[in-house]
């Protein structure tokens, strides 16, 4: 970027390109966000089975609606791929896989992990729904 | 502290390594253990909901009536609220800078967490001592 002085700037969110670690990196966070909202999911699942059957169906058309289809592999997809890149943060935590090919390796690793796992989840679901 | 020292920490501070927050890496390494947990943890829930979709409710009380489900169950639900609330934390405290904001919407969240995974908690034990 240029300013005259010939001096890095640093970089302004609004007119920088993130490089696809940053992409990941706050994904993680946005998809770690999403899925604490989804525990709202799992609490109601829970506690309408332990009250009644009439309870427990409720929860059961919601989730096989469409919107709880849709909100279900949202959260599948975001399952996987917090899953699929809380490792790879803990093997940065070790200490590996610092160097920029490595990390971009590990861009490419986690998506298509994430992506499969998801497609694969789905495709067993919906056979033995 | 020797006279050639450059900084201005106390031997105690440094030998503790708290830092200033005074809480050291405590919250950073229970974020990664319960990441730790919840990788066999999650594997097992998948399975489990994949196993139970469409599931009646006879069939799914059954499921959690058997005790290493009921186990994994309540382990997954503490887990969970503790890393979901850990992670939480750590959001609020970079994106809100009013102070009371931060400290009542931390509060909140926790609150929630904890509300939450106890019924989450206690939904599986009636399930798993019940009829």
């Amino acid at each position: 970027m240029a300013n005259g002085s010939g001096r890095p700037l640093s970089p302004h969110l609004q007119v920088y390109k993130l490089p696809r670690t940053a992409l990941l990196s706050i994904t993680h966070r946005i998809t770690g966000v999403g899925l604490a909202v989804g525990t709202l999911l799992l609490t109601w699942w829970l506690v309408a089975a332990a009250t009644s059957p009439a309870a427990y169906e409720r929860a059961q058309h919601f989730i096989g609606s469409f919107f709880g289809l849709l909100l279900m592999f949202g959260w599948s997809l975001a399952l996987y791929y917090h899953l699929c890149n809380g490792i790879r943060h803990l093997v940065w935590d070790a200490g590996k896989a610092f160097e920029l090919s490595e990390a971009d390796r590990g861009n490419q690793i986690v998506i298509g992990a994430a992506a499969v796992l998801t497609v694969l989840t789905w495709i067993i679901g919906l056979a033995v729904w | 502290m020797a006279s050639n020292s450059k900084t201005l920490r106390s031997p105690l501070q440094i030998a503790r390594g708290l830092g200033s927050a005074k809480h050291g890496t405590e919250h950073w390494w229970h974020q990664r253990v319960t990441a730790i947990a919840l990788v066999p943890l999650t594997i097992w829930f998948v399975f489990g909901v994949i196993r139970h979709l469409g599931a009646d409710h006879a069939a799914f009380v059954a499921w959690l009536q058997s005790p290493f489900s009921a186990l994994m169950m309540v382990l997954t639900a503490v887990v969970t609220f503790h890393h979901a609330q850990a992670g939480l934390q750590v959001v609020i405290e970079d994106y809100v800078h009013n102070e009371m904001a931060k400290i009542l919407s931390i509060l909140a969240v926790k609150a929630l967490c904890f509300v939450l995974g106890a019924a989450c908690v206690i939904a599986v034990l009636k399930i798993s001592f019940g009829a």
